[in-house]
């Protein structure tokens, strides 16, 4: 898929620097709305976009979690250890309509936590009326609704947030310099009905389960200057 | 015994009755056998002995696997099927397995035509079950468990007799554990007879503190009926049917479905009762009947719902040229109590998720909707299982932990190869294509090794090195080695992507 926003790979002591200088104008804390939001990974086979949504959840209800066949197959199934043990309510469903029906109903249900629907592609079964429902009902339960949509181009859609997110290259590692570090993702919020839109960098802090959303750097030159970060050393 | 053939008759892999066949439980050491067969008691095998043992005296042998509970829910639907010979019956579990039915035919058996004539009738009809049978009559509960086990063939006691009757049977007669039998043996108490003769005082200094199935002297009492044994009879659960009879034949059932269903509704909340599974049946004017069914997650009386669930299924109904009466019944039912969860007198609304539950697997189907649990295993695929979100939720299970090492957020359908562009002699690959693109790899974590569970899986599975990995340009990936070079379980170790990190 083409990337309507290409993910700027930085430099990892680049982005420390930035943070230092706080350029952030609008520091934001990751979103936990009660409405409808939807997310476009940037890539395929990423898992950014889930573990950023999965840091804004909050409390122990169960999540019902719909899937739709390719999601299942391209980008995998939620793996309960991953998620540190969260309550989930799997549901497999093979078609996008099964995968709306299905939200449509959870988002009745008071004990649940969220509602989190993965449909991959456009297709026609999610068009704006689909969209507009999930949303009205969303907010008429107050329940935090996602829609998780991979290889699919930003069409009409009454979600009230629409988010782009990619991963970038991890923060370091404190004890191994070989070794992956904190993951850091850039979000894009491009469609807001609440707040402004922006790009962000946003770091997971794991140890503390929190996520810091820093403006990211608007100079190209400076931040796409050095490439992809450290190498491996050469062998 | 019989109902394992039976089951086995009906999948037509019934072995032949020549063959010694024999079924196993589970026991301390290994399989011990728990039902035999004709052919296989004539060739001298024993209940209760090791199933290698017995291989060894009889090499073909065929052994099963025994269903305890399964039999005893059979036992209990027997027990109320036995109702139709006395209003009183229950499952005799007292000596020590529950193998028996206990009929109180008090002033039913002349109804049946006498005593004789009401065994042979049992007799009968249990063997048109395919089942074989030994019958007693006996004035109390355990001289009717001895007579039938130890007695002649349709024994039948007075009330006189008792003592007479029972003096010829061996001790074991009398309902006794395997230790008490044992030190009667080796006290030369081996009948009835003569534990009855032992003087009383000697009899209750000797099992002074022993329990029931310890003590010689209360199980004595019991049968000659010094010591009362009342049948406590379980009562069976109310059939909960609701039809409606209708004056012309219809073909849509959806405009007469509100009233079955708040009939039915009402009756379960007077008996206090929930309902799992429900039966919508059709009968129609050409003899037809067509059925369909649904389940629920949790015991629920609320019309509202239960109509829902047959949504979708109503079209599986063929009504053919029409139907005249329509049954929809309640084929398992649970008690349910009233439950008030808050302070302030309302019940929570917590019971949403199961209706929940129900709509998704009555559109979908139960084996879409699953609860993932942890589960003890170090390989990832199977430190997850799928509970069936029809099954009860463990609430006394322990809070899912935490695992120690770091796991990723995807896990993929099934571990994807991926193809190494440049290996490097430890570590992960330098370079990689993995879905027709190349990775470079900036950083990597690990290896961890997990050794394949040698209890469950084929011999030679090679172990996995399973390593953190995160490309050029941030993409982290979960990769593992397949087994090691020249470990003697396969040519070159292969890499596979199993998972996603956020």
């Amino acid at each position: 898929m083409e990337s309507p926003v290409p993910c700027t790979p930085a430099n990892t002591p680049l982005l420390r620097f930035q943070r230092d200088m706080s350029l952030d104008q609008s520091p934001t804390t990751p979103p936990s709305g009660r409405t409808l939001s939807e997310i476009f990974p940037t890539r395929l086979a990423d898992a950014s976009g889930v573990g950023f949504m999965m840091a804004g959840l909050r409390g122990s209800a169960p999540l019902l979690w719909v899937q739709d066949r390719l999601s299942r197959h391209e980008t995998g199934r939620p793996y309960l250890p991953g998620l540190s043990g969260r309550a989930l309510i799997r549901l497999d469903v093979n078609r996008a309509v099964d995968v709306l029906w299905a939200m449509e109903e959870g988002l009745r249900c008071a004990s649940l936590g969220a509602v989190i629907g993965e449909i991959w592609g456009d297709g026609k079964a999610l068009d704006f009326v689909a969209s507009k429902r999930l949303m009205i009902r969303a907010e008429r339960y107050g329940m935090a609704c996602w829609l998780i949509r991979h290889a699919a181009s930003p069409d009409l859609s009454a979600a009230r947030d629409r988010w782009r997110v990619c991963a970038l290259p991890s923060r370091p590692h404190p004890d191994d310099p070989q070794a992956p570090g904190d993951p850091r993702w850039q979000v894009e919020l491009f469609r807001s009905r609440s707040r402004r839109p922006g790009t962000w960098i946003a770091t997971h802090d794991r140890a503390a389960d929190r996520v810091d959303l820093a403006a990211a750097f608007r100079d190209g030159a400076v931040a796409e200057g050095s490439g992809a970060g450290p190498r491996r050393a050469a062998r | 015994m019989e109902r394992w053939q039976k089951v086995r008759a009906r999948a037509r892999d019934a072995p032949p009755d020549d063959l010694a066949v024999a079924l196993a439980v589970e026991g301390r050491h290994g399989p011990v056998i728990h039902a035999t067969n004709r052919p296989a008691r004539l060739a001298g095998i024993a209940l209760g002995a090791r199933v290698v043992d017995v291989k060894a005296v009889c090499p073909d042998l065929h052994v099963g696997h025994a269903d305890p509970a399964g039999d005893r829910r059979a036992l209990e639907r027997l027990m109320l099927w036995a109702r139709r010979w006395c209003p009183w019956s229950v499952v005799d579990a007292s000596g020590g397995a529950a193998d028996g039915l206990i009929l109180d035919t008090t002033g039913s058996a002349h109804l049946l035509g006498g005593e004789a004539a009401m065994l042979t009738d049992m007799e009968a009809r249990l063997s048109g079950l395919g089942l074989t049978s030994r019958v007693a009559v006996a004035p109390t509960w355990g001289a009717a468990w001895a007579l039938a086990r130890h007695g002649g063939e349709r024994a039948i006691c007075g009330a006189e007799e008792v003592a007479v009757r029972l003096a010829p049977l061996p001790a074991s007669a009398l309902r006794l554990d395997a230790a008490t039998l044992l030190l009667l043996r080796r006290l030369g108490l081996k009948t009835v007879g003569a534990l009855a003769e032992v003087p009383r005082l000697s009899l209750t200094r000797r099992f002074r503190r022993e329990g029931l199935a310890g003590n010689p002297l209360l199980r004595l009492d019991q049968a000659m009926g010094r010591l009362a044994e009342p049948v406590a009879s379980a009562e069976a659960h109310p059939r909960i049917v609701s039809e409606l009879r209708l004056a012309e034949p219809i073909e849509d059932p959806t405009g007469v479905l509100p009233e079955l269903f708040a009939d039915l509704c009402a009756r379960l909340a007077r008996h206090r009762l929930g309902c799992r599974r429900l039966s919508l049946s059709v009968y129609r004017t050409d003899g037809e009947v067509s059925t369909v069914a649904a389940a629920t997650a949790a015991p629920s009386a609320d019309a509202v719902h239960l109509r829902r669930l047959f949504d979708d299924k109503l079209e599986r109904i063929d009504p053919g040229f029409g139907f005249d009466l329509i049954v929809l019944c309640a084929v398992t039912v649970e008690p349910v109590a009233p439950l008030q969860t808050r302070l302030d007198g309302k019940a929570d609304d917590d019971l949403h998720l199961p209706l929940l539950v129900d709509r998704l697997v009555a559109r979908f189907g139960a084996r879409s909707v699953g609860r993932p649990v942890p589960r003890a295993s170090h390989l990832p695929e199977r430190a997850e299982a799928m509970a069936g979100a029809l099954a009860v939720p463990d609430t006394a299970a322990p809070p899912n932990r935490p695992p120690d090492r770091e796991r990723p957020l995807r896990l993929l359908p099934s571990p994807e190869e991926v193809r190494v562009v440049y290996g490097v002699p430890e570590g992960p690959p330098a370079q990689f294509v993995w879905r027709r693109k190349t990775h470079r790899v900036a950083r990597h974590a690990g290896p961890e090794r997990i050794a394949p569970e040698w209890w469950t899986d084929r011999p030679g599975t090679r172990l996995r090195d399973y390593f953190r990995v995160e490309d050029q340009d941030g993409l982290r990936l979960w990769l593992y080695r397949e087994g090691l070079h020249e470990d003697g379980r396969g040519g070159d170790p292969r890499w596979f992507v199993h998972g996603i990190f956020s």
